[in-house]
């Protein structure tokens, strides 16, 4: 790069986030390889933003690859298939891939290895297909947002119809340190990827779409130029290599300008991000009728032997993948996830998900943690903060169990990313402090809300009771009055009576 | 592999950090004001040395007193290279030949009253070696601006060793014959004696300016072109940004400028302003204080500014041929004001909190 570039370069680098050491790579040059097909995979029934899916088997059926084996429920919610054909030997608790440890639900597959798939029927040319055909084929191939959001993609092509979608994105930003999938599906996929930008194209009614990319990715954008160079619509942007460019909010503002109002989605300014991945699913999806049963996994971290991405069916134990791709000590720490936003699994015996672009095996020299110390304000934190937040009064507030200051500051603006505890010179974990803040707003909020229709309730209660004395006052009144009527009338009969017969 | 519990308590994300920590800061810092320091060193000789050694040092004893007397961990503190940050920047801004207990008292003052009743590294409002420097200077008015000519210790009339000794411990014995004024205070001086300044700088009593150092002045206002070169390092490094030295020097250049083309026989130049007393000191050095700075670029502005303003203020019209510290001790006081209502723009929001107009943002391509 010449002077000049670089200093165009600096330039344009936006004023947030971070440059953390991407460590993409040998990983990211590794061919990609596919795992040999374990003897059992765990399918979550719930991978997806949402409601969770409703099983359709019965222990002890066979079932065959691509099958549906759970149903969505509700609106919001995406159906799981199986990964490959063999018997359904339990639906039941298994491992949460989460830092608790929990149990959730999943439905136990034994590998047969016939890897017999279900017959699938695809439309010739699904450009004659309506806009809603295509989010139909999306919907019932289970296809999620691979970039880690997991929302269903089919309710986000469906916004095309309730409001005016001028723009696709699609996000091959992956700024996550050492995750490489997205990059391998570019450089390895480009022709289906963009097949599926435009099937995408289709079903939003959007005109034109942005392919943003990291530039610490040459070979993916030269894989991607190739492939998209018969279609104008599809403009392929290289964007600065800056943590968190995959996210939605900035990617957008670095590509469009434009800024998500924060009370909105990204839709309501005539845009919708899509992971290059997700492209990739739709294109499987709609020409060739499989569903979202596999994934690259990006196996990565300093404890692992021979690191790359490797093919691997959902449900995989993450402890097979780790196996297959060797470990050279015993990982200090396993993350799902990049380091900066991913989480730590209690044990390898968890499954990999839809929305799983890595396991990473980090050794103790990678996850050295120096000793929190007080803040110096030096104000760092505040630079890096991609929302434009003041983490450092936030964590005061935090601190000093002031949740509504913290709140006041932004605090439900905040994404997360994390830049501002890995900036921070004093080690101090922000991202903590605010999720606790989050998650004790939430349940007071929840409390709030549980109060108030324990009041209302008791309102109700006292004002029923009272209607109900005054009525009964109201009748027995009445009823007395009517009694002391009849003893009247039957008096005066009864004078009458006898004055007739005195008569 | 072992599937069992990795770890006990789950850590949260983000799962790297950036190589950076307090200490790495300090001592960087530290490391910038080196070449200016043995310069002055070199300009003033060994009661210099001895000032800035026990100064540092008495700044360090204040910091272990404190952590002691708190009942905390004394190490981890002493280490972070904090308050020998402190002693070493009041030390450049002491009187190079001043005595032993003006670097004891100023030290102590430092990290005691300056920064450890507040609740140590983090929690002071003022900078602590300018709330040292402005003690003393307010204490002892006449040892604080006893101001020496330098005198390069290879020279001939250089004190050695033992006489050092004996100035930083007694005092300088024959005063008259080593003091000399500063720059800036040799112009106040002529001018209430009703002496402009083109009479009184073209005297031949009057100071030398030389951009090389060779003026009477504290270690860190001879030096102040390496002063500034170690700023520009510290730029480099990231350790500051350019805000807060660039406004700053602009507080101070602009309404200099202004005056001196309005009446350049009362006003002195911008040259002059920039180069003299504490102001590369200030801006690079001071001003940038973490803890006693705003936390925004646009606060850091404002901030800078009216350091920079102040400081003019002061050394124009105020009584003292220097405001440096004055200045910033004012603005300190306003940071919090500063970082109340300086508050960054949050994306999606406009400036009072307000979500965006979607149909506004819709419309931009």
């Amino acid at each position: 790069m010449g002077l000049i570039e670089k200093f165009l370069h600096t330039l344009n680098v936006p004023g947030w986030g971070v440059h953390p050491d991407d460590r993409k790579r040998p990983a990211a040059d590794a061919p990609l390889r596919q795992l040999p097909l374990p003897a059992r995979l765990y399918v979550p029934l719930l991978q997806h933003v949402g409601q969770p899916a409703r099983p359709t088997v019965l222990v002890g059926q066979k079932v065959l690859q691509g099958q549906l084996i759970g149903a969505a429920q509700g609106r919001i919610s995406a159906p799981i298939h199986a990964p490959t054909s063999g018997t359904i030997v339990a639906i039941g608790e298994i491992t949460a891939p989460h830092p608790s440890g929990l149990p959730f639900n999943a439905i136990t597959i034994e590998a047969d290895g016939d890897e017999r798939a279900i017959e699938a029927s695809v439309a010739a040319d699904p450009f004659a297909l309506s806009p809603e055909a295509i989010t139909e084929l999306v919907a019932a191939a289970g296809v999620v947002g691979l970039g880690g959001a997991t929302f269903p993609s089919s309710v986000k092509l469906a916004l095309g119809k309730r409001t005016r979608i001028t723009t696709l994105i699609v996000n091959g930003g992956e700024c996550e340190p050492y995750l490489s999938c997205d990059d391998r599906v570019m450089r390895d996929f480009a022709a289906d990827v963009i097949d599926g930008v435009r099937l995408m194209l289709h079903a939003t009614g959007a005109s034109e779409a942005l392919l943003g990319i990291e530039d610490n990715k040459p070979e993916a954008i030269a894989a991607m130029r190739k492939a998209a160079v018969h279609f104008p619509e599809i403009k392929l942007r290289p964007v600065p290599s800056r943590y968190p460019m995959g996210s939605d909010r900035q990617l957008i503002q670095t590509l469009t300008g434009k800024e998500v109002p924060s009370d909105c989605r990204a839709a309501d300014v005539g845009v919708i991000v899509n992971n290059v991945s997700t492209a990739n699913a739709v294109h499987r999806a709609v020409r060739l009728g499989e569903p979202l049963i596999r994934r690259i996994v990006t196996i990565n971290g300093g404890a692992v032997w021979q690191p790359g991405n490797i093919l691997a069916p959902i449900g995989t134990l993450a402890s097979d993948l780790l196996a297959f791709a060797g470990l050279k000590s015993e990982p200090a720490r396993l993350l799902m996830g990049g380091p900066m936003m991913g989480a730590v699994l209690p044990h390898a015996k968890v499954p990999i998900v839809k929305g799983c672009a890595g396991i990473l095996a980090l050794n103790e020299e990678e996850i050295a943690t120096p000793a929190a110390g007080p803040c110096i304000r030096c104000g760092k934190c505040t630079s890096v903060c991609p929302i434009g937040l003041l983490p450092l009064e936030m964590a005061a507030n935090v601190r000093i169990d002031n949740l509504d200051g913290a709140a006041a500051l932004g605090l439900s603006d905040c994404i997360a990313c994390g830049c501002c505890a890995y900036i921070c010179p004093s080690h101090i974990p922000l991202v903590q402090y605010f999720t606790h803040a989050k998650g004790e707003l939430w349940s007071q909020q929840r409390d709030k809300l549980r109060l108030d229709a324990t009041k209302r309730l008791a309102t109700e209660r006292a004002e029923r009771l009272e209607r109900e004395t005054r009525e009964k006052a109201l009748a027995a009144a009445k009823r007395k009055a009517d009694r002391a009527a009849q003893k009247a009338a039957q008096a005066a009969s009864a004078t009458l009576a006898a004055t007739e017969t005195a008569a | 592999m072992n599937t069992t519990l990795l770890t006990a308590p789950p850590p949260t994300a983000p799962h790297a950090l950036a190589s950076n920590g307090v200490a790495r800061i300090m001592l960087s810092v530290a490391a910038t004001l080196v070449p200016a320091t043995l310069y002055g060193f070199w300009l003033y000789g060994w009661p210099a040395i001895l000032l800035w050694l026990i100064t540092v040092l008495s700044a360090l004893l204040g910091e272990l007193v404190s952590i002691k007397l708190a009942g905390r961990q004394a190490a981890p503190q002493l280490s972070d290279g904090s308050a020998l940050l402190t002693g070493w920047l009041l030390a450049l801004s002491l009187p190079p030949w001043s005595p032993w207990w003006i670097g004891v008292v100023g030290g102590l003052f430092a990290t005691i009253l300056g920064k450890q009743v507040f609740g140590g590294i983090g929690f002071n409002l003022f900078n602590p070696a300018m709330v040292a420097r402005v003690f003393l200077l307010i204490s002892f008015p006449v040892q604080m601006t006893v101001w020496v000519a330098p005198l390069p210790i290879t020279a001939a009339a250089a004190p050695d060793f033992h006489q050092g000794l004996m100035i930083f411990i007694n005092g300088i014995p024959k005063l008259d014959a080593v003091s000399s004024a500063t720059l800036l205070g040799f112009a106040k001086t002529e001018w209430s004696r009703g002496i402009d300044l083109v009479h009184s700088l073209a005297a031949a009593s009057a100071p030398a300016n030389s951009l090389a150092g060779a003026r009477s002045g504290s270690l860190g206002e001879t030096a102040s072109l390496l002063i500034a070169a170690g700023g520009v390092v510290l730029l480099a490094l990231r350790i500051i940004s350019w805000h807060i030295p660039a406004a700053m020097l602009a507080g101070i250049a602009l309404p200099a400028a202004i005056a001196h083309a309005v009446d350049p026989t009362r006003y002195l130049d911008v040259a002059t302003h920039l180069l003299s007393g504490g102001a590369m000191l200030g801006a690079f050095f001071i001003a940038t204080d973490y803890v006693t700075s705003p936390n925004t670029k646009l606060g850091q502005l404002l901030f800078a500014g009216g350091c920079g303003f102040l400081t003019y203020v002061i050394r124009t019209w105020g009584g003292y041929p220097e405001g440096v510290a004055f200045a910033v001790l004012l603005m300190n006081a306003l940071t919090p004001v500063i970082d109340r209502y300086l508050r960054p723009r949050i994306l999606g929001r406009n400036w009072r909190g307000a979500p965006l107009d979607a149909d506004v943002e819709r419309a931009k391509s």
